[in-house]
């Protein structure tokens, strides 16, 4: 089927941000997802986060992989170019274009089986290379596309929708973007729109491989009695550690918060992550404490959600391959070709 | 040198050196010393690595043909042997050509009886070793140089060619310069005083090798990718492909790190497997980097899925193939040309690609540098068809050069300019009629511009689509776009009989240099074949015309199941029976030899026999 342009009746009279964008040029097409689907509430935080953000559209490269989840970004700025690859790849993809072009902001988004099952070597080498990338897992412990098999997310335990109980252990790819280095590390829910837009914001002004893993139920295969992925149970288990609120400038700062509830973290481009507790102590920039605070939770079947661990200092792979500031899709001729002469001395040692 | 059963073999600058080595000794340095020495002289070689799939302790050899001639294919047999290698001294030994020389190390005596066929020189290299140093390291590392400096003298080179290059190699370590002088005298001495006259080989001074350099294929492929301006590499460590990317980021480091800030004008990244090596690639191209990998036949097959999203979303993409015998893990060290196919036509659906065969380094260096400017101006995968024979030995070719006139054709992309201007876009709509879209590269325009790039089918607005008539648009126009891929890809060289023939013979890649030469001993025995090198892949007009002027064609490669020749019947639709097999797989570079023996016996078939001229 081919796709139908959103109207864009009216626009003129939307509010703009600091770019001169309204929230309707942060959209894309028509979703063709199920309705109710979790992954077009994701999709619509995006939307969101990167009109609050104020970026140019144009400046984001949108990429996935393959599934339900994977076809969103078709749904979400339109005016961004997008790469739907192939299932489970990507990371390699967005690692090349990040590569390519250190300027851009790169949105990979991707499901759980396109992530956990299939595409786990790349997921795991992407975060553990630093590549400069807000990952979003839609998770929702199915194939969704491919009608309703269990992933690699899905709870031990857990009962599919034709009552199959599923035996395998899962796999918590929050638990393994912090042991392996993700420096942006969080998990939401597509339902709590107030935890994750500030969630997404907070990853895309970071510099580093930022994951979040979104729990985004699928209504049509996996919402029932008996799923650990459903609304229901969700809503139940969850655990929140803080809020997150992004602020552009080091200088505005909120006061309207006892001392001690808060947490500033700066990122590396200047922005500020204003944390707020949320009933224990929670030290968000403790790498082995999320992980312990993480699998704690767990075992007493609870959902932890929030900004788990963040690394102020992050830095990405193009820091580590100390590649210059210009991006290596603009370098010119003159700057890639060496030219004759060096090729003629070159020559005179080969002989 | 005791009693000869055959008369000794006699030779100027045309005979075999090969010499057995244990893996891992240190001989790897003395041997290319060796062959370099006799380029310096003027006179050509063309060295071969024999080595396993292993890093320390198994048996290695090295081949060194010279031939003042020119000919740099392998000859095939030995006629001067170094056996250094106990464990395989028996298969040394009885590979010698009868009146051929054996060299060993003869501190400890000979035991059993040899032949009597050959002749024998033995030099006590661990003997005088350790009677002349003290240190045990040198005493085992100054044994190489030594017998390097022995076989100078046995065939009377030239010692201050050896000496010129002990100092080029260790420039700067004086301490190093001396003792390996010193050592190589000493052999030198040795078999000056205790053979002269007593071998028939002989190096002579020549100006046959003219400005040619020595390099190896997988160098110049790495050098061809800075010359092409790639700036960002992803690849996974296989044999024997390896080497293109550590030439890449060896070059990269001294002719690519910005002067002012010292930073680098490229990424080189080790990706988990090829799968991931081929999506960054894809992720870069899309992006407007350029882009490569290098890998072997394993690799390729890995990167199948990615390969047809490059084909169908059409994003360019270079991949250097160096082949290695196959199937599966098959003969990771041994050279053949078995991924045509596989290549070819790369990942499910309809696709096909487009190949390069380069014959030599000079071509591996030319034509990964034009992979590029194809693969941009294609908007397809491009892929270098070198392999293990010319990537991993060093071989004699034509220098480089580089035309600074020349400029990167980035092929059909949009500018922000463009755009602006009113230059409609439908990403893939052919508005020029060769069936290359225009594309456009993230971050160009902040309204106009931007697309989706997907694997699944799309309109010509590159919205997704399930229509048929889309589909087929697409196709087709793909198909369009393969025809204009035969109009840029390298044509076809020619080399003419010295007679008018009814007969041709195609060949590719590394089997240049023994078809060259076999064409020679075919030509003194009457048999006159009018060659053609196919230089890519689809084949051009050319290629065409050739096997149609012809009744037969002999078609030489180095697999098992006649790959091209399969690619020109299914291409071309040829009838099969005109194109006659001439396939050699057994992991050993062809040789001349072969190919004249094959052709000849094929001669001599009912069908064929007509068509050679009789004589007088
Ligand atoms: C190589 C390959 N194998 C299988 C498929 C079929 N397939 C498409 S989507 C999908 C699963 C997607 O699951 P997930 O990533 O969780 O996305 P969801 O649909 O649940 O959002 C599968 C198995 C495919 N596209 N490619
Ligand atoms: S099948 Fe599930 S995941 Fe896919 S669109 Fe429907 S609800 Fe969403
Ligand atoms: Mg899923």
């Amino acid at each position: 089927m081919t796709y139908i342009a959103k109207p864009r009746l009216g626009s003129e009279a939307l509010p703009r941000n600091a770019a001169g964008f309204t929230r309707r040029d942060y959209e894309g097409r028509v979703s063709t997802l199920c309705a109710g689907c979790g992954h077009d509430s994701i999709s619509a935080a995006i939307v969101q986060a990167c009109y609050e953000l104020d970026i140019e559209p144009h400046r984001v490269a949108k990429m996935s992989g393959i599934g339900c989840s994977s076809k969103t970004p078709d749904y979400f700025l339109g005016a961004s170019h997008g790469f739907n690859s192939v299932h489970g790849r990507m990371p390699s993809v967005a690692t090349g274009a990040a590569l390519a072009n250190r300027d851009l902001t790169y949105l990979g988004v991707s499901g759980d089986g396109d992530s956990a099952s299939i595409g786990i070597g790349q997921f795991a080498h992407a975060m553990r290379r630093g590549v400069n990338l807000t990952y979003i897992v839609e998770n929702n412990g199915v194939y969704g596309l491919t009608k309703g098999q269990f992933s690699a997310t899905a709870d031990k335990g857990s009962k599919s929708k034709k009552g199959v109980l599923n035996a395998d252990s899962p796999i918590d790819l929050v638990a393994l973007a912090l042991q392996l280095g993700a420096t942006y590390v969080a998990r939401s829910f597509s339902g709590d729109k107030e935890q994750l837009v500030p969630l997404i914001k907070g990853a895309l002004r970071h510099k580093g491989p930022a994951f979040i893993d979104v729990l985004s139920p699928c209504v049509t295969f996996n919402n029932h009695a008996g799923s650990t992925k459903s609304y229901d149970y969700v809503r139940e288990h969850n655990e929140a550690v803080n809020r997150v609120e992004v602020v552009l400038q080091r200088h505005a700062i909120e006061t309207s918060y006892a001392p001690g509830e808060l947490r500033r973290v700066v990122q590396h481009d200047g922005s500020m992550l204003l944390l707020r507790k949320l009933g224990q102590d929670y030290d968000p920039t403790d790498r082995i404490g999320a992980m312990n605070h993480l699998h704690e939770h767990a075992a007493l079947g609870e959902i932890v959600t929030g900004l788990l661990y963040v690394d102020e200092h992050a830095d990405d792979l193009h820091k580590h391959l100390n590649t210059v500031e210009a991006p290596l899709n603009t370098l010119t001729d003159e700057a890639l070709c060496p030219g004759n002469e060096v090729l003629q001395a070159l020559n005179a040692t080969l002989r | 040198m005791d009693s000869m059963t055959v008369p000794a073999i006699t030779a100027v600058n045309d005979f075999v050196v090969k010499f057995a080595n244990v893996n891992g000794s240190g001989s790897a340095s003395a041997n290319e010393m060796f062959a370099r020495a006799i380029v310096r002289m003027g006179v050509p070689v063309s060295p071969r690595n024999i080595f396993p799939s292993n890093i320390q302790g198994m048996p290695t050899w090295y081949e060194v043909r010279v031939s003042e001639k020119g000919w740099l294919g392998r000859r095939g047999g030995c006629d001067l042997m170094v056996a250094l290698n106990a464990q395989t001294w028996d298969a040394d030994v009885a590979e010698i050509e009868p009146g051929g020389y054996l060299f060993y190390d003869s501190t400890r005596p000979l035991k059993g009886k040899l032949r009597e066929d050959i002749n024998v020189i033995g030099v006590p290299l661990t003997a005088i070793c350790t009677r002349e140093f003290t240190d045990p390291n040198q005493r085992r590392l100054f044994k190489n140089i030594m017998y390097v400096g022995a076989l100078a003298g046995l065939l009377d080179m030239e010692f201050e060619v050896v000496e010129g290059l002990i100092a080029q190699q260790y420039r700067g370590k004086t301490q190093l310069i001396d003792g390996n002088r010193a050592a190589a005298r000493i052999g030198y001495d040795h078999t000056r005083t205790h053979f002269a006259g007593k071998i028939g080989l002989k190096i002579r001074r020549s100006d046959a090798v003219g400005d040619r350099i020595v390099i190896d294929g997988n160098a110049a492929a790495g050098l061809g990718a800075v010359y092409g301006g790639a700036t960002v590499a992803a690849w996974y460590p296989i044999t024997p492909s390896t080497s293109v990317v550590e030439a890449f980021t060896t070059y990269c480091r001294k002719y690519r790190t910005c002067p002012e800030s010292g930073a680098a004008r490229y990424a080189i990244v080790q990706a988990e497997d090829e799968l991931a090596s081929i999506g960054m690639v894809l992720g870069a191209s899309w992006n407007g980097a350029r882009a490569f990998t290098a890998t072997s036949g394993p690799g390729i097959s890995l990167m199948q899925e990615f390969l047809g999203l490059s084909y169908f979303a059409e994003v360019p993409s270079v991949i250097i193939d160096v082949q290695r015998g196959g199937p599966s893990t098959g003969m990771p060290t041994k050279t053949q040309q078995s991924d045509l196919l596989l290549c070819a036509y790369a990942s499910h659906g309809d696709t096909r690609h487009v190949l390069l065969f380069p014959e030599d380094p000079h071509e591996c260096f030319t034509m990964t540098a034009q992979a590029f400017d194809l693969a941009e101006r294609l908007q397809t995968p491009v892929f270098l068809m070198t392999d293990l024979d010319i990537g991993m030995n060093e071989r004699l070719s034509q220098p480089f050069a580089w035309d600074d006139a020349r400029a990167y054709d980035r092929g059909k992309v949009l500018t922000a300019e463009d755009l602006d201007a009113g230059k409609s876009f439908g990403r893939y709509e052919d508005v020029d009629g060769d069936g290359i879209p225009w594309r456009t590269i993230p971050g160009t325009h902040p309204a106009k511009g931007a697309f989706f790039t997907r694997g699944t089918s799309r309109n010509a607005q590159a919205r997704y689509s399930e229509l048929g008539e889309d589909y087929v648009y697409n196709m087709e126009r793909l198909r369009t776009k393969f025809e204009t891929a035969k109009t840029l890809v390298p044509p076809p060289v020619a080399q003419p009989a010295l007679q008018p023939t009814r007969l041709g013979v195609i060949h590719f890649g590394s089997t240049s240099p023994a078809m060259a030469e076999a064409l020679d001993i075919l030509a003194a025995d009457g048999i006159y074949l009018d060659a053609l090198r196919v230089r890519a892949f689809p084949f051009n007009a050319e290629v065409e015309a050739f096997v149609d002027a012809h009744d037969f064609v002999f078609v030489v490669e180095q697999n098992e199941s006649g790959q091209l020749r399969t690619l020109l019947v299914n291409e071309c639709e040829f009838d099969p029976k005109k194109l006659v097999k001439v396939l050699h797989y057994d992991g050993s570079p062809i040789t001349a030899r072969f190919i004249a023996g094959a052709i000849s016996e094929a001669m001599n078939s009912p069908r064929l026999r007509p068509l050679i001229p009789t004589k007088g």
